[in-house]
């Protein structure tokens, strides 16, 4: 994911490079032109006929929509790739400070031969991947398999300490390892929403989330999607411009109940939103505070209630007539939305028809 | 200033803001660690039913035997039902006493590492530095097992794997790491939980992504 932060396909491409992402769904997605759908389910939206098509279209080899014949189309094109490859290019789950190794997580095997067959091996991850000591992963790695794929410990765990050594059979002559920043130091120097930097990308919150199991991977537009992308996306890449994450949510806390390092998700969505409204003065703006003003004064008193709920149902009636238009006091809304209408009958109004017979 | 005392720089400035106190719980101890993992019983023969148990719901297969002539007979059983053509290993002791047994063409990596050659190999033969039984895990390292690829590469991966290797837990497993190779470490330790696997289509199990479809431990 962190290569695609930093666009380095499009970059490599650029400089006539060849690039192969080699894990099954980030390959289909590539071969289909599509960023992944899921932290890490790639490829999750599409069904096997999907895949078969564009099997058939890239490569000319689908002989079925059966997954295990389709996996085994990409295990000989990309066996293929990793022997021929000059560098090989890696992401990193956790890096260990005790001991300046990288970890990688994987079920595939995929990240074992990139890092194996290759001259060079680059490894790309964000600063905040760091643990202390060797003895952390004994916790980290289960934690983000069965967090992330509901295993008890997935396929490959492998810790990676440097190029190949004298006495060792094989491995890369050389290894770099590409520490990234890209403003994750702005979200460390935020005290309220530091602890954001200790998600693991097991992607648990997208998987309970209302919003994303409604919406997609897609719908984001960003890198990082669901709710802990809604969170870091303003931080990485503007407030202002990504601020409307913040708003897409229900602020149920599925997302902070599942989250195994413990994120503030949800208050930190609510974090964002303050911080949105408020950039400079510590406040919302005048405009904002009178009708929050208003709606609390109407909203807590019950005549008043009443009363602006009968006239808006009749003022309601005419809102065709402006609607979307100039005049439009709701136009933001109603520009590309509907405005639901008010209830015929409120429920206080129900309650004293039917409410009273026993 | 290079970017990397710029990024040092920064996270210094960052880290003088103090975070509430929820953020500051630190790390878990190793028993704390232990709390939460799923627990492994006190016997070794517990550890082993354990190991057993999970390996065989990661399709591998695990088998226990009695001596090094049982493995050399199981090992030929298996050459003939999967038609091997040829093998690989490496020059531990016992994997290259047992893979020459097999009288099939034999590459040893640390004397022929070609790549090409070695995805032709059938079989990849080798020794392991411990089981866990935590979680059916069989750990290796690119010194003593031969390598990055030979673990990897070949479509079948069979373990020999001594009794006294089974470690209970993952903790037990970090900590044999850093007392066997302490301030030396391999370039590679890989934990190999099962044969290569993937959901990526539908979220239908597959085995042999890209690496062994089949994994085989013996432990003598």
């Amino acid at each position: 994911m962190t290569s695609e932060e930093i666009h380095l396909n499009d970059a490599l491409a650029r400089a006539g490079v060849e690039v192969v992402e080699s894990d099954l769904g980030e390959f289909i997605v590539q071969l289909r032109g599509e960023p992944p759908y899921h932290l890490v389910f790639p490829a999750m939206h599409l069904t096997r006929d999907e895949i078969k098509e564009v099997f058939a279209k890239r490569l000319h080899d689908a002989p079925s929509n059966d997954p295990e014949e389709l996996t085994m189309v990409a295990r000989r094109q990309l066996r293929q790739k990793y022997l021929q490859a000059d560098v090989g290019i890696t992401g990193a789950n956790f890096a260990i400070a005790e001991t300046g190794m990288i970890s990688i997580t994987e079920n595939e095997g995929n990240a074992r031969l990139t890092a194996a067959l290759p001259r060079t091996m680059i490894t790309l991850m964000g600063i905040e991947k760091i643990l202390p000591r060797y003895a952390d992963l004994a916790l980290f790695l289960p934690m983000l398999a069965v967090m992330g794929t509901g295993q008890a410990l997935t396929c490959y765990n492998t810790m990676y300490g440097g190029p190949r050594q004298p006495g060792e059979a094989d491995g890369p002559e050389e290894f770099h390892v590409v520490l990234l920043d890209n403003r994750r130091t702005l979200v460390l120097a935020d005290v309220e929403q530091r602890d954001a930097l200790g998600c693991i990308r097991c992607g648990a919150c997208l998987n309970v989330c209302p919003v994303y199991r409604n919406v997609g991977g897609h719908t984001y537009g960003t890198v990082y999607g669901g709710p802990i992308g809604s969170v870091l996306t303003p931080h990485l890449r503007g407030l202002q411009e990504w601020k409307h994450l913040s708003y897409a949510s229900s602020l149920c806390g599925a997302c902070t109940e599942t989250c195994p390092v413990g994120i503030d998700i949800h208050h930190h969505l609510l974090r964002n939103r303050r911080n949105a409204s408020a950039p400079k003065t510590g406040k919302p703006d005048a405009w904002q505070r009178l009708l929050f003003k208003l709606y609390a004064a109407t909203a807590a008193r019950p005549a008043f209630w009443r009363l602006a709920t009968r006239f808006g149902r009749f003022v309601q009636r005419f809102h065709g007539l402006v609607k979307g238009g100039a005049l439009d006091p709701v136009r933001a809304w109603t520009g590309t939305r509907e405005l639901p209408p008010i209830a015929r009958q409120s429920f206080r109004e129900w309650w004293k028809e039917h409410g009273t017979h026993e | 200033m290079s970017e990397r005392d710029s990024i040092l720089t920064r996270i210094r400035e960052a880290l003088r803001l103090q975070a509430p106190a929820r953020h500051g719980r630190g790390l878990p101890t190793l028993v704390e660690q232990r709390r939460v993992l799923p627990p492994v019983g006190k016997s070794e023969a517990d550890w082993f039913a354990l190991f057993a148990k999970n390996a065989t719901e990661l399709r591998a297969t695990c088998k226990r035997v009695q001596d090094l002539g049982e493995v050399t007979a199981a090992l030929c059983a298996l050459r003939d039902a999967e038609g091997w053509r040829r093998a690989a290993t490496h020059r531990g002791p016992v994997a290259a006493a047992q893979a020459r047994a097999l009288a099939l063409p034999l590459m040893v990596v640390e004397d022929n590492s070609e790549k090409h050659a070695l995805e032709q190999c059938d079989v990849g033969i080798t020794e392991c530095d411990a089981l866990v039984a935590q979680t059916g895990t069989v750990l290796v390292t690119s010194r003593t097992t031969g390598g990055r690829a030979l673990t990897c590469l070949p479509p079948h991966h069979v373990v020999l794997a001594r009794r006294d290797q089974l470690v209970p837990d993952l903790p037990a497993a970090m900590q044999l790491v850093q007392q066997k190779f302490g301030d030396d470490y391999p370039s590679m330790i890989s934990f190999i939980t099962g044969a290569s696997r993937t959901g990526d289509i539908e979220r239908i199990l597959v085995l042999g992504a890209h690496g062994p479809k089949k994994l085989t431990i013996f432990c003598y």
